[in-house]
C-alpha cells in the first residue's frame, strides 16, 4: 500500500509540475514587466498596437493587467506592478509623496465628453462649462447614468458634480451601473439617458449608440495618463529596469508618434494626444 | 435578436477562418480546465475514496467540510490564491501570478472538493459488502480500489464532469490570479467578459458559442464514456 | 511483474510421498485425503485456533479450535447473529484484525503465509450475488482476471464454469437484468471459475424462492460431488445442512455448540438449545427416579417416562423426542405394544405441513407428533380428540441438564 501511494504521488507531482511549467514559459522574473493599467485604456486598443513593439524592441514580456483605478494604485503601493499607466491625477499625487514612485511622467490625454439622446431635452448642446452641463442635466427630468465604479471616468464625474454642487446620491434621475465604459454607453442609449464618457470609447461604439456628442472641450473635461515607476527602494522585487525602458519607450519619439495617429482610420479622428515632455497645466482646450 | 444572430454568424466566421487568436484562446481554455480537472480528479477520486471506505474518529466533519468545499465561491479562491502568489506573499518565490499555471492552480482548487464531495458519495452508494466480496475473490487492495471505482463509474464520471464544468466556465478566480493577459493568460471567459466590457458584443456571443460548443464536446466524450456497457 | 501460476498456486507445495490429508475431528477418517508434512504429523486442509473477534464489547466470535479436512463439506448452522458469517468473514481473513491463527496446509497465514495470497485459495460467496457492473462473462471471469490469468485460459475457464452451472447462455447478457436465481449462478460460477481449495457460502439460497432454491442445490450438490470441493457453508435452514454435509455445526452467541456428523448432531444434540435448533420438537424436563439395567425412568411433570441410558439417580436431565418417532394410536386401554411408553393426551392443535401434518398433544406434558395425511384421515385425528401418544425407549435422546437449557 506505501508503495502504491508513492506511485500515486510520482504521478501527480508529475501532473502537475508539467502543467505549471509547460504553459509558464516566461518563467524568468528578470523579462517580465507587470504594467498596471485601467480597463478603459486597454479597452481602447492602444496598448495591443505599442506593447507588441515594445517586446519586440527590448525583448521584455509585459503583462498588462487591466484593472479599476483604485486596484492599479493599489498594486503599485504594495510592489505587486512594475510601472502603472494610469489616468487619476489626484490619487496619483498621493501615490508620489508617499514615496511610492521614482517617476511619473506625462505620456498622453484623451478627453471625456457628454454625450446624450440626439432630442436633448436638457437643452445642453454646444454648452462649454462642463459645471453648467451638469447643472441643467441635473435641474431637468432626463437620466444620468454613473459608472459608479470609481474608474478614472466615474472619479472625473464625481469631482464636476462636487464643483457644480449638485447632490446626486441617491436621486431618482441618478442611476449607477458599476459596469465599464462600453456597457454603460449601452445602458445610456437604451433609457435614453445623459452619461459622462471618454471619447475613445464612444468613438468605437457610436455606430450602434443613440447617442450624439453634445459637450466637448472643457478644460475639466481632459483626461491625461501618465506612466509611473514603481519604487524599487520600497520594494526590492521590482523590475525597476523593465519598469523604466517600457516607461521610457511610452514617451520615445515612436510611441508618441503611434499615439497620435491611432484611430483615425476607424474613427475619423485620433483618440488621444500625445503630450510627453509638456508639462499638465499646460494643456488647455483642444 | 439580431445581435445574438450577429454573434452566430461572428462565431461561425471565426471558426472556419481557424481565427488565430481565438484558436489560440479556445486551445489555453482547453489546457488549463484540462490539466486543472486532471489534478481535481486525482486527488479528488482518491481521497474521496479514501474517505468512504475508512472509518475514522472526526469522519463526519471531514465529510461535512468536503461538501461545504463544493460550494465554495470561486472568486474567493481566485482572491486567496491573489494573496499568495503576490511577489511579496508567502508563495511569491514561485513567480507564477499573472501565469496560466496559476490558473490551473485556481481552478483546480475549485474543482477538486466538487470531485471529491461526489465520489464520496458515489463510493458510499455501493453495497458494503461488495469490498468484501471482491476482496474474497482473490483482489489486492489496490486491484479492489479500482474495481469499486469501475463499479461507480456512472457517478464518478458525473463528479468529473461537474469539475470540468465548474472550471471551463469560470471567470472570476481566472481574470484575477491569470491577468487576462493577451496571447498569454487569456482564456474564451475572460476574453468574453472583456470584449463585452469593450463594447463588441458579437464578439462576445461568438466567444459565449464557442465556450459552450467546447464544453459540449468534452461532455459528449466523458459522456460516452460513461455510458459504455463494455463487452467482453 | 507476478507469476503466473502464483493465484492458483500448485497442491503439490508441501506434499511429499504420501498425500493423504486428515480429516476433521469426529468426521469419516478414510473418506478423505490425508496430508503428512515432513515431520509426518498430520495436517489440516485449514486449522483455526482462538479465533475472537468482538465488537463493541460484546462478543461475536469465540472458536477456540475448527479443523477442516480435504474434500469435506462442512455447514454451519444457528439463529441469526450465532456466528456464522462472522466465522466465514474470519476464516477468510476477511475480518481485521484478527485474534487468532489460521493454518493453511500447516503454514501459518500472516506469517509464513501472505494474506492475499491465502485468499486467493478460496472462494466465497454472499448471500447476495454482489455482481459488477458488467456482462455475465466479466463477472464469471473477475476473479481470474484480478490473479493475472492469460486471457485464453480465462475463457476456458469462464464457459466450463457457466456451463457447469447452466448459465452458458447468458454470457453476453448484462448483469443487471439477471434474475435472482441466474444471478446467484453467476455469482457462484464466479466463484467455481477459480477452482478454489476451499469454497466458502454465506446462506446462498436464503433470498431464494423454494423452487429455484432447489434446482440450484441439485445442481451445486452434483457439482460439489463431481469436484470434491472442500466446503464450509452457512444456513439457517438444517435440511439443507443434512443434505449436503458431511458434518454439522451448530452455533449460537459466536461459539460452536456441537460440531459432528448429521446423524450425530439431529439425533444425539448435546443440550436443549441444539435440541431445538435441530428439530427435535418435544423436549422434556425431568429428573431421574429409578436407575439399573441400562434403563432410566424419569419423572417429568408427574409422569414416568422410561429411556435408555445410564445416569445416575436424582440427576436433572432433559428429554428430546423427534416427533418422527412419535406414533399417535386410537385411545384405547391395555394394548400391548413393545413401546414403553404409552400416554394418553387431548390433540391441542394440528398443523399441516404439506406432505404431512404436526400434532400437538397435552398428555400432561406436551408431547409433537407427525403424521401422514392419510394416518390424519383415517384415524379421523382432529382438535379436541382423545388419543395416545406412544414412542419407544430407544427413541428418547438424554441429555444432562446445563445451566442455560
Amino acid at each position: 500500500m506505501k508503495r502504491t501511494a508513492g506511485i500515486y504521488l510520482i504521478i501527480w507531482t508529475a501532473v502537475i509540475l508539467s502543467g505549471v511549467f509547460g504553459l509558464s514559459s516566461e518563467c524568468r522574473a528578470e523579462k517580465n514587466v507587470i504594467l498596471a493599467t485601467t480597463t478603459s485604456t486597454q479597452d481602447s486598443g492602444l496598448l495591443d498596437v505599442l506593447i507588441p513593439i515594445f517586446e519586440k524592441r527590448t525583448g521584455y514580456f509585459v503583462k498588462t493587467i487591466a484593472v479599476g483605478s483604485g486596484q492599479a494604485m493599489a498594486m503599485g503601493q504594495k510592489g505587486e506592478a512594475d510601472v502603472l499607466l494610469v489616468h487619476s491625477p489626484d490619487a496619483e499625487k498621493k501615490f508620489v509623496t508617499d514615496g511610492s514612485s521614482i517617476s511619473r511622467r506625462l505620456v498622453m490625454h484623451n478627453d471625456f465628453i457628454v454625450v446624450g439622446p440626439s432630442e436633448d431635452q436638457a437643452k445642453i448642446r454646444g454648452m462649454k462649462s462642463s459645471v453648467e452641463v451638469f447643472k441643467k442635466i441635473a435641474s431637468s427630468s432626463n437620466l444620468f447614468i454613473s459608472r459608479g465604479d470609481n474608474s478614472g471616468t466615474h472619479s472625473k464625474e464625481k469631482t464636476i458634480w462636487k464643483a457644480a454642487n449638485i447632490k446626486y446620491e441617491g436621486e431618482k434621475w441618478y442611476q449607477q451601473t458599476g459596469l465599464g465604459m462600453g456597457q454603460t454607453l449601452n445602458v445610456a442609449s437604451e433609457k435614453k439617458a445623459y452619461t459622462l464618457a471618454d471619447r475613445g470609447t464612444y468613438l468605437a461604439l457610436k455606430k450602434r449608440l443613440g447617442l450624439d456628442i453634445l459637450a466637448e472641450g472643457d478644460a475639466v473635461l481632459l483626461n491625461i495618463y501618465h506612466v509611473i515607476e514603481v519604487n524599487p527602494a520600497k520594494w526590492p522585487k521590482v523590475n525597476a529596469a523593465g519598469a523604466r525602458a517600457f516607461a521610457d519607450f511610452m514617451i520615445s519619439r515612436e510611441a508618441q508618434g503611434i499615439i497620435k495617429i491611432f484611430g483615425v482610420n476607424r474613427f475619423g479622428s485620433p483618440l488621444f494626444f500625445p503630450d510627453a515632455g509638456k508639462r499638465a497645466e499646460e494643456l488647455g482646450s483642444r | 435578436m439580431d445581435l445574438i444572430i450577429e454573434g452566430i454568424k461572428k462565431a461561425f466566421y471565426l471558426l472556419i477562418t481557424l481565427d488565430t487568436e481565438v484558436m489560440g484562446i479556445t486551445l489555453l481554455s482547453l489546457k488549463v480546465s484540462g490539466i486543472a480537472t486532471l489534478i481535481s480528479l486525482f486527488i479528488g477520486i482518491s481521497v474521496g475514496t479514501i474517505v468512504a471506505l475508512s472509518e475514522f474518529p472526526g469522519k463526519k466533519i471531514v465529510v461535512s467540510l468536503i461538501n461545504t468545499g463544493m460550494g465554495l465561491p470561486p472568486v474567493v479562491v481566485g482572491l486567496f490564491v491573489t494573496i499568495f502568489l503576490w511577489r511579496n506573499g508567502p508563495l511569491g518565490f514561485l513567480g507564477i501570478l499573472y501565469t496560466p499555471a496559476a490558473m490551473i492552480l485556481a481552478q483546480a482548487i475549485i474543482a477538486t472538493p466538487i470531485v471529491m464531495g461526489i465520489t464520496l458519495a458515489a463510493m458510499q452508494q455501493l453495497p458494503k459488502k461488495l469490498r468484501l466480496q471482491i476482496l474474497a475473490l482473490g483482489a489486492t487492495r489496490l486491484q479492489m480500489i479500482w474495481t469499486l471505482i469501475k463499479e461507480a463509474r456512472l457517478p464518478l464520471l458525473a463528479a468529473i464532469m461537474a469539475g470540468f464544468g465548474g472550471v471551463i466556465s469560470e471567470i472570476g478566480a481566472s481574470i484575477m490570479v491569470g491577468g487576462n493577459i493577451k496571447g498569454y493568460s487569456r482564456v474564451l471567459t475572460t476574453a468574453t467578459v472583456m470584449e463585452t466590457s469593450r463594447g463588441n458584443f458579437d464578439i462576445a456571443i461568438a466567444l459565449g458559442i464557442i465556450l459552450l460548443l467546447l464544453a459540449y464536446f468534452i461532455n459528449l466524450i466523458l459522456t460516452h464514456v460513461q455510458q459504455r456497457v463494455r463487452p467482453r | 511483474m507476478k507469476r503466473r501460476d502464483e493465484g492458483r498456486g500448485t497442491r503439490d507445495e508441501k506434499d511429499s510421498a504420501s498425500i493423504v490429508l486428515a480429516s476433521g475431528a469426529s468426521g469419516r477418517p478414510s473418506e478423505f485425503h490425508q496430508l503428512r508434512d515432513e515431520r509426518s504429523s498430520i495436517v489440516y486442509l485449514l486449522e483455526a485456533r482462538n479465533l475472537h473477534v468482538e465488537r463493541a464489547g460484546a462478543t461475536l466470535l469465540d472458536v477456540p479450535e475448527l479443523t477442516i479436512g480435504e474434500g469435506e463439506v462442512l455447514s454451519l448452522i444457528g439463529p441469526n447473529g450465532a456466528g456464522k458469517t462472522t466465522l466465514l468473514h474470519a476464516l477468510c481473513y476477511l475480518l481485521k484484525p484478527i485474534n487468532g491463527e489460521i493454518f493453511f496446509k500447516g503454514q501459518r497465514v500472516n506469517s509464513e503465509y501472505p494474506i492475499f495470497e491465502y485468499r486467493r485459495r478460496l472462494a466465497m460467496v454472499f448471500q447476495e450475488p454482489l455482481l459488477f457492473n458488467t456482462t455475465v462473462f466479466g463477472n464469471v471471469a473477475s476473479g481470474l482476471k484480478f490473479r493475472r490469468v492469460k486471457r485464453s485460459e480465462i475463457k476456458t475457464a469462464v464457459m466450463e464454469s457457466m456451463e457447469m452451472f447452466g448459465i452458458g447462455h447468458l454470457s453476453n447478457r448484462s448483469a443487471r437484468t439477471l434474475s435472482g436465481g441466474e444471478a446467484q449462478r453467476t455469482s457462484l460460477a464466479r466463484a467455481f471459475a477459480l477452482k478454489p481449495e476451499i469454497l466458502l457460502l454465506d446462506e446462498p439460497f436464503a433470498s431464494l424462492d423454494p423452487p429455484t432454491r432447489e434446482s440450484l442445490i441439485g445442481d451445486l450438490e452434483r457439482i460439489l460431488q463431481h469436484f470434491k470441493t472442500t466446503v464450509v457453508f452457512a444456513t439457517h435452514d438444517r435440511m439443507e445442512a443434512l443434505h449436503l454435509s458431511d458434518r454439522i455445526a451448530v452455533m449460537n452467541e459466536g461459539k460452536i455448540l456441537q460440531l459432528g456428523s448429521p446423524e450425530e448432531v439431529m439425533n444425539h444434540p448435546v443440550d436443549g438449545f441444539v435440541a431445538s435448533f435441530v428439530g427435535v420438537e418435544t423436549i422434556l424436563d425431568g429428573r431421574v427416579v429409578k436407575e439399573g439395567e441400562g434403563i432410566i425412568t424419569v419423572s417429568v411433570s408427574g409422569y414416568e417416562i422410561e429411556a435408555v441410558g445410564k445416569i445416575p439417580l436424582g440427576e436433572k436431565v432433559i428429554l428430546c423426542i423427534r416427533p418422527e418417532n412419535v406414533t399417535i394410536s386410537k385411545n384405547s386401554r391395555g394394548m400391548v405394544t413393545s413401546a414403553r411408553n404409552v400416554f394418553p393426551g387431548k390433540i391441542e392443535r394440528i398443523t399441516p405441513l404439506g406432505l404431512f401434518q404436526k400434532v400437538h398433544i397435552d398428555c400432561g406434558f406436551p408431547i409433537v407428533a407427525y403424521v401422514t395425511n392419510d394416518s390424519l384421515k383415517s384415524l379421523s385425528l382432529e382438535e379436541e380428540k382423545v388419543v395416545d401418544a406412544s414412542f419407544k425407549a430407544t427413541a428418547i435422546h438424554v441429555v444432562k441438564r446445563t445451566k442455560s437449557s
